[in-house]
């Protein structure tokens, strides 16, 4: 049920994104979502794809720093006080996330947050006890490239 | 005593044997002879231009010196000092009582020569079978000298001292390493001789030729010649499965052999009967205190062709005099761990790239390719470390990134006393000269 996030390093300065996003556009690499985390002087820029391993060896081969980390994908409502429900359980289990992003999927009123917990597997299994909807990475690049 | 090899060796151990009883005198009866010496080398440099002009603008007659404390009155002699008198202007004996010259590379402009007489040759051998000792060569071990002969001192200087010891010398110079490999491996060599640079390079290419640590017949490399990392030492000994002791020396004052790690490797045993040694302020040029970083300076003692009185080597290391559990009573320095001429002056504190180097060590665990650019946007230095991001240490938590930008802050400003600011960068982007970063980029004097 865990998504492989790729994270890529990324010095803050004009034109730093253009390369990688190159990169993945010529070897035809669709991005289904990316969340940057910056500061003055440098980034985190985050990335889902679906082959996350080709993907890494592209980007090493050319250079670039990039860890791999497992993260959650969970399906919301997409509506008022859908976010709601999920961050109280999480509260309640005392999950502790590091970050998360939201995007919205192929499926009508539903949308999709990434979350990076401290614990991945225990929150996985948690969060499925409780009938979150957790999904694996086939359902969620299914979900969004064949809507 | 003896050291046993644990973690990448199976086990062996040296022996603690001293080569010459002269290693072992009290420290009074050490100053005595230092003394007596001293006054000698005084008498007998008066001769020599450089030092009888010195002298008399210092008013200074040999009686002047009675003994090591006096020492503060004596000149300095630089490395400009000798080019100045190019080629032998030196010299304190006839040229026809030399039977050697040797130089150093003329890198930075012409070479510089330094003569030897037959007695010059014997105490050059002797010390060298000291350190040799010391680091456990033995008469039936045979030793590989992979160290190139010629003006260079480090062939010859290494040949005879393992020679004086009784071992065998496989006398094959630098390079060809296809070469030194296979005669390794046929005659059995106990003991490598060169570079710590070339000794990694052999190791990677013996593991390319499919031999490993176990199959490489060596035990001990006796290195030098460069400055090198404890970083540096254990991969040489993990990927070669040996034990690796480090020496110093410069042809000025006389080649390898000046100091040389026993079996403690607590620091390099200076042949402090041959000569004096100083650590200086590089700035003020009064002694620091005991510990602490400063500029080696020697006056040669016992040389007869070209004696030196208060080198400036622009080697900057510490000295120990604590005793050591060798038994060896002589003064030991610390590796060299910079140059005088790499030394920055920041908001006037003396920084060193190696310390800078230790700080990310001591962090990251390897140092990483690295940068130091010092400004002086208003009236104040400022100093940035850029350090390339490595895939081991990065992280996609911003918080752990903080963390260890945080950290290599600290750790700089513990180890070098400065406050500087942390750039991560992507990796390959700082300048390479020859395979190296180029370390210091100093743009302070474009404002001024």
């Amino acid at each position: 049920m865990k998504i492989h996030q790729l994270s890529l390093f990324i010095e803050n300065k004009a034109g730093q994104l253009t390369e990688p996003c190159a990169l993945l556009a010529d070897a035809g690499i669709n991005i289904l979502t990316l969340m940057l985390a910056d500061t003055q002087q440098f980034g985190i820029l985050r990335l889902i794809v679906r082959d996350w391993d080709k993907t890494k060896t592209l980007l090493e081969d050319n250079g670039h720093v990039v860890n791999v980390t497992e993260v959650v994908a969970i399906e919301v409502p997409d509506r008022p006080g859908g976010i709601k429900e999920i961050i109280e359980i999480i509260d309640t289990e005392s999950l502790n996330i590091e970050y998360m992003y939201a995007f919205t999927s192929g499926r009508k009123d539903k949308s999709v947050i990434i979350f990076r917990f401290e614990d991945v597997d225990n929150a996985i299994e948690v969060l499925k006890d409780k009938g979150v909807n957790v999904i694996g990475s086939i359902d969620l690049f299914d979900q969004v490239e064949n809507s | 005593m003896s050291i046993t090899k644990t973690e990448h060796h199976t086990s062996f151990v040296i022996d603690n044997k001293i080569w010459d009883p002269a290693e072992t005198l009290s420290r009074s009866q050490l100053r005595e002879l230092q003394a007596v010496r001293l006054r000698e080398i005084v008498a007998r440099v008066a001769d020599v231009p450089f030092y009888s002009d010195a002298f008399k603008e210092r008013n200074i007659s040999p009686d002047s010196i009675q003994s090591v404390d006096d020492l503060h009155k004596l000149p300095f002699t630089n490395k400009s000092d000798l080019r100045d008198h190019y080629p032998l202007g030196f010299l304190a004996v006839p040229r026809e009582k030399l039977v050697r010259l040797h130089g150093s590379s003329g890198t930075t402009g012409k070479p510089t020569f330094v003569g030897y007489t037959p007695k010059d040759m014997k105490m050059w051998s002797d010390i060298c079978a000291r350190f040799l000792t010391a680091g456990g060569l033995r008469p039936e071990h045979t030793v590989q000298i992979a160290f190139g002969y010629g003006l260079f001192t480090g062939g010859f200087g290494l040949h005879y001292g393992v020679e004086k010891v009784g071992a065998l010398v496989i006398p094959v110079g630098g390079g060809n390493t296809e070469r030194q490999l296979s005669l390794m491996m046929d005659l059995n060599t106990e003991v490598l001789v060169c570079t710590p640079s070339y000794a990694l390079y052999l190791a990677e290419y013996a593991r390319e030729k499919g031999i490993g640590p176990d199959e490489l017949p060596l035990q001990y490399a006796h290195l030098g010649g460069e400055p090198w990392t404890e970083d540096m030492r254990i991969e040489i000994e993990r990927q070669m499965g040996l034990y690796a002791f480090n020496n110093y020396g410069l042809s000025e004052v006389i080649g390898p052999g000046v100091s040389g790690e026993c079996a403690a490797r607590c620091g390099m045993h200076i042949q402090e009967d041959h000569f004096l040694v100083e650590c200086l302020n590089p700035d003020t040029l009064e002694p620091v205190a005991e510990g602490e970083k400063g500029e080696l300076v020697f006056t040669t003692l016992t040389k007869k062709a070209m004696p030196l009185i208060r080198y400036r080597t622009r080697d900057i290391a510490s000295l120990d005099s604590s005793p050591c559990v060798c038994g060896r009573t002589t003064v030991r320095m610390s590796r060299v761990v910079g140059r005088t001429d790499d030394m920055m002056i920041i908001r006037g504190v003396n920084v060193f790239p190696s310390q800078i180097e230790e700080a990310l060590l001591r962090v990251e665990g390897t140092a990483p390719h690295y940068q130091i650019i010092i400004s002086r946007p208003q009236a104040l230095d400022e100093v940035t470390v850029r350090v390339e991001m490595r895939p081991e240490d990065f992280s996609d938590m911003m918080t752990k990134m903080q963390d260890l930008k945080m950290r290599i802050i600290k750790e700089i400003q513990h180890v070098a006393n400065i406050r500087a600011n942390v750039e991560l960068v992507d990796p390959h982007t700082l300048e390479r000269f020859q395979g190296k970063a180029q370390r210091v980029v100093d743009n302070r004097q474009d404002q001024a």
